[in-house]
């Protein structure tokens, strides 16, 4: 009966584990639902101050800020933003996966690629893989707040003014659905023009009071409006992947349940039969 | 019908406004400014104090920033406002209370409340009296 023993120890085991892994999904799914608030309220800002950079981009400033001028592009910066708690599936590897080919890109073409951490995941991932790394922000929780990250943005954004980058990305996981997020890399830096046929000739906007002044506060809060929006996405992205995750751990450890009851029976079975032949046969010496 | 401009009003947590509007009047920091349909590019900072929209029929709405910026395009007029509410929402006791409190503090300089942040504060209850005030008079006509 030894093996049938073993065999109960481990079901009883994988049944806790099941129900730790049913409790994070809820727990997930609550928090997701937050998470998803979040991220909608803060998104029309996000978009909006997105399109009037763009504009601002195709205009003929009579005034040229930094963050607008086209360099030759020696030295690149990236933004990771991942999650601080595993257990969400693939979601940080496919992240890390974009950005270690961004990297690979860029290094071919002779260029270093600086890069500023959000999260612990990405902090020890890129601490073993290797990675140019200048500056980390851990422990944002669940309620991240654009305080927390303008340290970390600054620094990027000072290597741009100084001209140590000449190039700024955000990578990101985008929030299409409950069960599908994309890792995405946007450039930040220098901006990016756009394409509407009505603002391509040549014009520039009245400033009040000066463009230098209004240039810098709109500058400055379109890249932390930015990496906010990506982090509070990033994070709507991590609660929906860990209910995901641990809805399939929850089948995976009952369907495991099933099949070890079904060797702890024939065990169980085989053991018995044994027991009856052995009396058999001894009643039949006797 | 008259003329019209699509207006956007959003501020950081959440989308305030959107639609066609005949005119914007805003607060920059030069001045009031309306805004019609069709005007110049127009990039400013906003002090905090109301917004007034005069929708497609006529229709007017107050809204109150404590400051942000504005956007005019010829056809899109954006809002980016820091923190923006319907003027209704500004609770009128509370406003007044803060002005209080505001003057009593820069009066009161004695203590160890920091001057700059008190006449902030000042400015901001002000500004919101100002938009209970036009919403008033809005209501009264």
């Amino acid at each position: 009966m030894s093996g049938a023993k073993e065999i109960r120890g481990k079901i009883a085991s994988v049944k806790n584990t099941q129900k730790i892994t049913s409790a994070m999904e809820l727990v997930a799914a609550s928090k997701m639902r937050k998470a998803q608030d979040r991220m909608a309220a803060s998104k029309p800002y996000a978009e909006k101050i997105r399109q009037v950079v763009r504009h601002l981009a195709n205009s003929n400033p009579e005034y040229k800020h930094t963050y607008m001028d086209e360099r030759e592009v020696k030295r690149v910066g990236v933004i990771v933003v991942s999650s601080d708690r595993g257990l969400c599936g693939g979601l940080n590897i496919n992240l890390f996966k974009k950005t270690l080919q961004l990297t690979k890109e860029w290094k071919e073409k002779g260029c270093e690629v600086d890069m500023a951490l959000i999260g612990t995941k990405a902090v020890s991932f890129f601490r073993s893989v290797g990675g140019n790394v200048v500056a980390t922000k851990t422990g944002l929780g669940d309620q991240p707040s654009i305080e927390d990250l303008i340290g970390a943005v600054k620094v990027m954004l000072d290597a741009f003014e100084s001209g140590k980058i000449d190039r700024l990305y955000l990578m990101y996981n985008d929030f299409v659905n409950t069960m599908t997020q994309t890792p995405t890399s946007i450039q930040l830096l220098p901006l990016e023009a756009s394409k509407d046929e009505a603002y391509q000739h040549h014009w520039d906007y009245i400033y009040e009071p000066e463009a230098k002044e209004i240039l810098d506060y709109l500058l400055v809060r379109f890249v932390e409006s930015q990496v906010y929006q990506g982090v509070v996405e990033n994070n709507a992205c991590e609660q929906a992947a860990r209910m995901v995750a641990m809805k399939s751990a929850t089948d995976n450890a009952g369907n495991l349940i099933n099949d070890l009851q079904l060797v702890y029976n024939k065990a169980r079975q085989a053991a018995i039969t044994q027991e009856i032949s052995e009396i058999c046969g001894g009643a039949a010496a006797v | 019908m008259a003329i019209t401009v699509h207006c956007d009003i959003v501020s950081a947590e959440k989308s305030i406004f959107s639609g066609l509007v005949e005119m914007v009047v805003a607060h920059g920091t030069l001045g009031d400014l309306g805004i019609a349909p069709g005007h110049a590019p127009l990039l400013t900072q906003l002090n905090p104090g109301p917004i007034r929209v005069i929708k497609q029929n006529g229709d007017e709405e107050v809204y109150y920033v404590s400051g942000g910026m504005l956007e005019v395009q010829p056809k899109v007029v954006t809002i980016l406002a820091d923190t923006a509410q319907r003027a209704d929402d500004v609770d009128e006791a509370a406003a007044q209370q803060a002005v209080e409190d505001a003057r009593r503090a820069l009066a009161n300089q004695s203590s160890e409340i920091n001057y700059s942040a008190a006449a902030a504060m000042l400015a901001e209850a002000a500004a919101q009296l100002r938009t209970i005030q036009a919403l008033k008079k809005k209501m009264g006509k």
